[in-house]
């Protein structure tokens, strides 16, 4: 079953990502840009940087991962491929898993190598670097994937860009509030585990629930 | 076929639905406006003022009901856009959609009058608090909701994306809950004091009265805007032209 569409899809994806290797730069310069705007807007002081060090990588995240998203099905959805999946008879929910992964793997995992670069930059302390990184591992594809919802929702609207920030943003809190205190709770020596398995166990649940909703999403918007 | 049967066939059906609100909304308004002046004459004028806060505890009695309101009606919609979605019920479609402009607006009051409220008691308008952030993102998760069905040019579509998103939000919903809680409680513990748990009968029982009113209150609004959104998109059908013609 996930050898018939998973991968497939999932090879499709990565090839066509492959090709247009300018594009794959974009939310990484965008996220780089945003973070080095927070320094010039609240002054180069380190000790105030290293406080906000955390949410300002994170919000940029998010943004980058929203901004990606807004294309995630439109392109399929524009050219007939994604009603021809729909009567396929291939499973959907795997289909939109194999999305979403493409799309994890062009848009989040780069945030997640970038994200040491970004830490220096805003001088988190040493302790946090390790923690941001794994908090970005494991909550980037739970922003994948809410977001797919969002984007599968909105994937027939014409300008679905900014509704989808107001659909998809307030279900990122819990994300977010975790992952800033599990770098916090490191920075200050603190134990951080139970946050980290909060972030892990967030991820799971959404692995199971979302691939299902999304599909259910696309099926509306087909209809 | 079964009682519950009949009942979920009938409530399904957009003509039965539309008589049973005409019936419905005038005894609805009528004991939402007694119970509520009620209510605001025991809470205004009849309870005592509050030991530690004086007379700036009234408001309460306008804010603890909305902020009830606005998390149940929240449930509510998130339960007729199941039904909608998963047994293809029309009407209960309407009636989650017709829910989200009713509920953010009991989102916003409770807002507005807590921060009023805020202003006297806790001598700033706003705080971080755990209980206004989760209260703040729920108005975000209605506006989403009302936005994603507004975008739609087909309405049918747009309400059962809008369903499909209140469902969503449901789940999130107490995972954005405790993680607030927990977020504030890590940060300033205790920065704000809650009244006691037990609240003294005087005031209990005007604030009881009010919360019955503001569910009147929600059910005659809710069912008049299904009963003008059933007209709107049934108005080809037989049954509309009948009614108007009946009612000219």
């Amino acid at each position: 079953m996930t050898g018939r569409v998973f991968l497939p899809l999932l090879r499709r994806d990565l090839l066509l990502a492959y090709r247009r290797r300018s594009e794959l730069l974009l939310p990484l310069v965008f996220l780089m840009v945003v973070v080095s705007l927070f320094p010039l807007g609240v002054g180069p002081g380190l000790q105030v940087l290293s406080r906000i060090a955390v949410g300002v990588i994170w919000i940029a995240a998010l943004l980058a991962t929203v901004l990606s998203l807004d294309g995630l099905f439109r392109g399929d959805f524009e050219d007939g491929s994604l009603e021809q999946l729909v009567i396929s008879g291939h499973s959907l929910p795997l289909a939109a898993l194999a999305r979403v992964a493409g799309h994890w793997l062009v848009a989040g995992l780069p945030i997640v190598l970038l994200s040491p670069l970004l830490a220096l930059w805003m001088n988190l302390g040493e302790g946090g670097w390790s923690v941001l990184v794994i908090s970005l591992a494991l909550g980037t594809p739970t922003l994948s994937l809410l977001g797919g919802i969002g984007a599968a929702l909105t994937v027939s609207l014409h300008r679905g860009g900014q509704l989808l920030s107001l659909l998809v943003f307030p279900l990122y809190v819990p994300i977010l509030i975790l992952a800033a205190s599990a770098v916090t709770a490191a920075t200050d020596g603190l134990p951080y585990n139970g946050q980290l398995g909060l972030l892990a166990a967030a991820l799971v649940a959404a692995l199971s629930l979302a691939p299902w909703a999304i599909a259910a999403a696309l099926r509306l918007s087909l209809e | 076929m079964s009682t519950v049967k009949r009942i979920f066939h009938q409530f399904g059906s957009p003509p039965w639905l539309f008589r049973f609100a005409g019936f419905a909304i005038p005894w609805l308004w009528a004991a939402c406006l007694g119970l509520g002046a009620w209510g605001l004459w025991w809470g205004l004028v009849k309870a005592p003022p509050d030991y530690l806060q004086g007379e700036s505890v009234r408001i309460m009695y306008l804010h603890v009901p909305s902020a009830w309101m606005s998390m149940g009606i929240y449930a509510g919609m998130a339960v007729f856009g199941f039904c909608a979605l998963v047994w293809r019920v029309r009407a209960a479609e309407v009636i989650a959609l017709a829910s989200a402009p009713v509920g953010a607006a009991f989102t916003l009051l409770a807002l507005v009058t807590g921060s009023l409220w805020g202003r006297p008691t806790w001598g700033t308008y706003w705080v971080w608090d755990a209980r206004l952030t989760s209260e703040l993102v729920l108005l975000f998760l209605y506006l989403g909701v009302m936005g994603l069905a507004a975008a739609f040019d087909e309405p049918r579509k747009g309400a059962r994306a809008a369903c499909l998103l209140a469902l969503v939000g449901l789940v999130n919903l107490p995972l954005i809950h405790y993680s607030v809680e927990w977020w504030n409680t890590l940060h300033q513990p205790a920065s704000v004091g809650v009244e006691g748990s037990s609240i003294h009968p005087s005031m209990l029982w005007p604030l009881l009265l009010m919360a019955l009113a503001t569910k009147f209150y929600y059910l005659a609004n809710l069912l008049t805007r299904t009963r003008l959104q059933l007209v709107v998109e049934n108005r080809k059908s037989r049954w509309v032209r009948d009614w108007v013609l009946e009612t000219r």
